[in-house]
């Protein structure tokens, strides 16, 4: 472990970089697909139309988008938020699905006591079915955080820092240790924001605890 | 720059030759065949098994976990480690597929295990009660009811490992990753997005031709929409019509352990685009 | 138990880094701004100098000794290591990304003419001067050189009797060569060793840094494409085959810097240029790649040593 008692204060930098270039888009990415998937609920028949154009996003390799980012955006070739904007991309191609089928999960007869209670709009959106709607989208949105750290790694090959730089370094310098440090930085990482959004989510819905275990 | 790339993907050229375009479609194919091929051979029988038996569940979990493993990072672990362990060519080309298989591991094992899991039990016990042996019950009644979330893994596999694939370029392998490593490389941006683009529609080709296969060799008395209405009750009373109904019931698999374990289902889901579209 | 507690630290150590991004302050997102406006606009001294490197060890190493050399002179320096090949770096450059770079002459003489044809050091430099483009100045070059060349193993080296490049001649038809993907292309690359030499292999195989002296030594491939001061040659007795034609010209490393910061680097670099030379080089360069030492460390005894730092 000598090689990482010694770099603890590279690992801690880029492992900040990593959480910003991960992290941003999650939150980027959802407030996009938010009214996206709304939309695709509310005019079912853009849902296809939605859904096949987040799955095409997605099957595009992340080097390549990393490295055109610079052509489409107009930024510079080593800016973060190419990173940034590519990750954000993903992140929606992830999570218009889960919101829309999150809110496809909000049972018709709530929706009808909502509406018979007065709730319209976006009181009742942002009222009843959204909340109703956050263990789906928190599900989607983990998916995309493990995914999202993931991915950022291959940053480092268009050279934009973060933990990956572990792994491209230890590569070219035949250090397997500096390797290693990379993959399990990367892993607690990914864990520690699906703790973060599991927690969220817990906060942001007592009501399943208070049902107590379901299933 | 778009009518460039439309020159470079028209191009006889960029087509013909040992690294050219037609030559790299079949080395990525072989690639992505090959892994998910191995891939299976392992996660079918072990999703079957926890699935039939409900043993293990810890399996499914931890396959999950692999999903937060920098696929990067583990290629250039398994070329430095496995690499001057082999001699010849396929020095470069197993190190690339061991990392292939274990991303793809995941989404084939719980898509076999959610669909064993979400077999009806009433069908499960009949078959028995018919006398059927524990094998008996796995293969006429397990497996086709099964089969389209097992294909749906199947093809999220495919999804991932098609566009997984290019990375491993860096460590010397073909494939249509030459294209964005060498286009990167050389500064080729042209030949880079035009990579890019091939990947993506064979990605969309490869999955196009599997939604086929799925609609033909799932059982036309199971629509799927039977057993999943049931398991989906839970989550929604009322499904509308032309809405997408196929999820809850791999999500509610899900465990709802710590890491990454719940994703199995809705990952399995979702990377896989344009199934819904066409169902 | 040692490592269950450095896993532990590690993971804690990311949850800070989680946590600390929540402070603010400190958003590397918005680090791209400062130093692009500055050399864009300012045309002059002051302003934050970003030292960028390519993806291979040695130009790690040489931006951390001309960061060094300018901190120690209270220029404002930082580095941006490991942006890619000279394709990518120099739009870095170009764009205001980074201010200054380790250059190899002739490699930048074959960046900007596909025909170059110098090999003479000084006069390599002379012609490149004029094939930069505007906004870009080379400092004073350094006697040190890190050549491309083509090496062997031993035992290739003795079995087909080959001491220089022309020797490949007849033979690497039934070879494969092992190089960075961008030698395919460049024209002192693949093309180069045809036209100069007559010398095609029979295939080729991208592979980089350690990768490629591994494949070398394993056999996977029966040549490769390594710099002259890559450490691992004498560490496996590879032997260098001798560029006869002078395909691949003079090296010398240069600092390549934005020309509107040129005046004010120069002072500190200049010595840099002098201090270096290819022996120095190879020798610094073993610390970083063999004996693991980080390049930031390996440059600051460099410049202490000569009284840069």
């Amino acid at each position: 472990m000598t090689w990482v008692n010694d770099h603890w204060g590279d690992i801690f930098t880029l492992a900040r970089s990593h959480v910003w270039l991960a992290g941003l888009p999650l939150v980027l990415g959802l407030l996009i697909a938010l009214p996206l998937g709304w939309l695709a609920r509310r005019w079912s028949r853009l849902y296809p139309v939605l859904i096949s154009a987040s799955g095409l996003l997605y099957t595009i390799p992340s080097l390549a988008m990393f490295v055109l980012m610079p052509l489409v955006l107009g930024t510079k070739v080593l800016s973060p938020w190419n990173v940034v904007v590519a990750m954000t991309i993903y992140t929606i191609a992830l999570l218009v699905r889960t919101v829309a089928d999150g809110l496809g999960s909000v049972p018709e007869a709530t929706l009808q006591a909502a509406r018979a209670m007065g709730y319209k709009g976006f009181r009742r959106f942002f009222g009843v079915e959204l909340p109703l709607a956050v263990p789906v989208i928190a599900a989607g949105l983990r998916v995309a955080a493990v995914s999202n750290v993931s991915i950022v790694s291959v940053a480092s090959l268009i050279g934009v820092a973060q933990l990956g730089n572990l792994l491209t370094d230890g590569y070219d310098r035949y250090i397997p240790e500096e390797i290693v440090a990379g993959i399990i930085a990367c892993v607690v990482l990914a864990l520690v924001f699906d703790g973060i959004i599991l927690g969220v989510q817990r906060l942001l819905t007592p009501w399943v605890r208070a049902q107590g275990a379901r299933s | 720059m778009i009518a460039s790339i439309i020159d470079w993907l028209t191009s006889s050229a960029t087509w013909s030759g040992e690294g050219g375009l037609g030559a790299r479609i079949v080395e990525h194919l072989w690639y992505s065949v090959l892994a998910v091929a191995v891939a299976a051979m392992i996660a079918v029988p072990l999703g079957l098994w926890v699935g039939h038996t409900g043993r293990a569940k810890w399996l499914v979990s931890v396959a999950n976990s692999l999903r937060a493993v920098p696929t990067l990072g583990l290629l250039f672990a398994v070329a430095l480690w496995l690499g001057p362990k082999i001699q010849g060519d396929l020095a470069f080309l197993i190190p690339s597929i061991v990392v292939l298989v274990i991303l793809v591991i995941p989404p084939i094992l719980s898509g076999v295990y959610a669909g064993v899991e979400a077999v009806d039990p009433a069908a499960r016990d009949a078959a028995r009660g018919m006398g059927m042996t524990g094998g008996e019950v796995v293969r006429q009644v397990e497996i086709p009811n099964a089969l389209p979330l097992m294909l749906s893994g199947l093809r999220s596999a495919f999804l991932q490992v098609i566009a997984t694939a290019t990375v491993a370029a860096y460590v010397g392998l073909g494939g249509l990753g030459r294209y964005l490593i060498d286009g990167i490389k050389t500064g080729d941006y042209v030949s880079t997005a035009g990579g890019a683009i091939v990947v993506s529609v064979l990605a969309l080709v490869v999955d196009g031709v599997l939604a086929l296969v799925q609609r033909a060799v799932v059982s036309p008395g199971l629509t799927g929409r039977a057993t999943r209405r049931r398991r989906a009750e839970g989550d929604r009373a009322v499904d509308g019509p032309g809405t997408n109904s196929r999820n809850p019931d791999a999500r509610s698999v899900a465990t709802g352990m710590s890491a990454p374990a719940d994703e199995v289902a809705p990952s399995a889901d979702q990377t896989r685009s344009s199934t819904s579209t066409r169902q | 138990m040692k490592r269950m507690t450095s896993v532990l630290a590690l993971s804690t150590a990311a949850m800070l880094g989680l946590t600390a991004c929540g402070g603010g302050g400190s958003d590397p997102l918005s680090s791209d701004s400062p130093s692009g406006g500055s050399s864009a606009g300012s045309g002059g001294s002051g302003g934050a100098v970003v030292v960028g490197s390519a993806d291979f060890p040695e130009s790690e190493l040489l931006a951390e000794i001309y960061a060094g050399a300018l901190k120690a002179k209270g220029i404002n320096a930082s580095t941006k290591p490991r942006i890619g090949s000279r394709e990518i770096y120099l739009k870095a450059l170009e764009d205001g990304s980074i201010q200054a770079i380790p250059e190899y002459t002739g490699a930048l003489g074959f960046f900007y003419d596909k025909n170059f044809k110098e090999t003479d050091p000084d006069k390599v430099y002379t012609a490149v001067e004029g094939l930069l483009p505007d906004g870009f100045q080379m400092l004073e070059k350094s006697a040190a050189e890190d050549n491309d060349s083509i090496v062997v193993t031993k035992e290739t080296a003795d079995s087909q009797s080959l001491k220089t490049i022309a020797d490949l001649k007849g033979k690497a038809g039934s070879m494969t060569l092992g190089a960075p993907p961008e030698f395919q292309k460049r024209p002192q690359g693949i093309p180069g060793l045809t036209a100069t030499y007559g010398v095609t292999f029979k295939s080729f195989r991208p592979l980089t840094g350690q990768a490629l002296v591994q494949a070398l030594k394993n056999g996977q491939v029966d040549a490769a494409n390594i710099f002259t001061t890559d450490p691992s040659i004498a560490e496996n007795g590879f032997v260098s085959l001798e560029d006869t034609e002078k395909l691949f010209g003079s090296q010398n490393i240069v600092p390549l810097v934005a020309k509107d910061r040129a005046e004010e680097l120069a002072p500190a670099l200049d010595p840099v240029s002098k201090a270096l030379t290819t022996e120095k080089v190879a020798e610094l360069l073993k610390q970083t790649v063999v004996d693991k030492k980080d390049a930031a460390d390996v440059a600051q005894t460099f410049l202490k040593e000569n009284n840069l730092g």
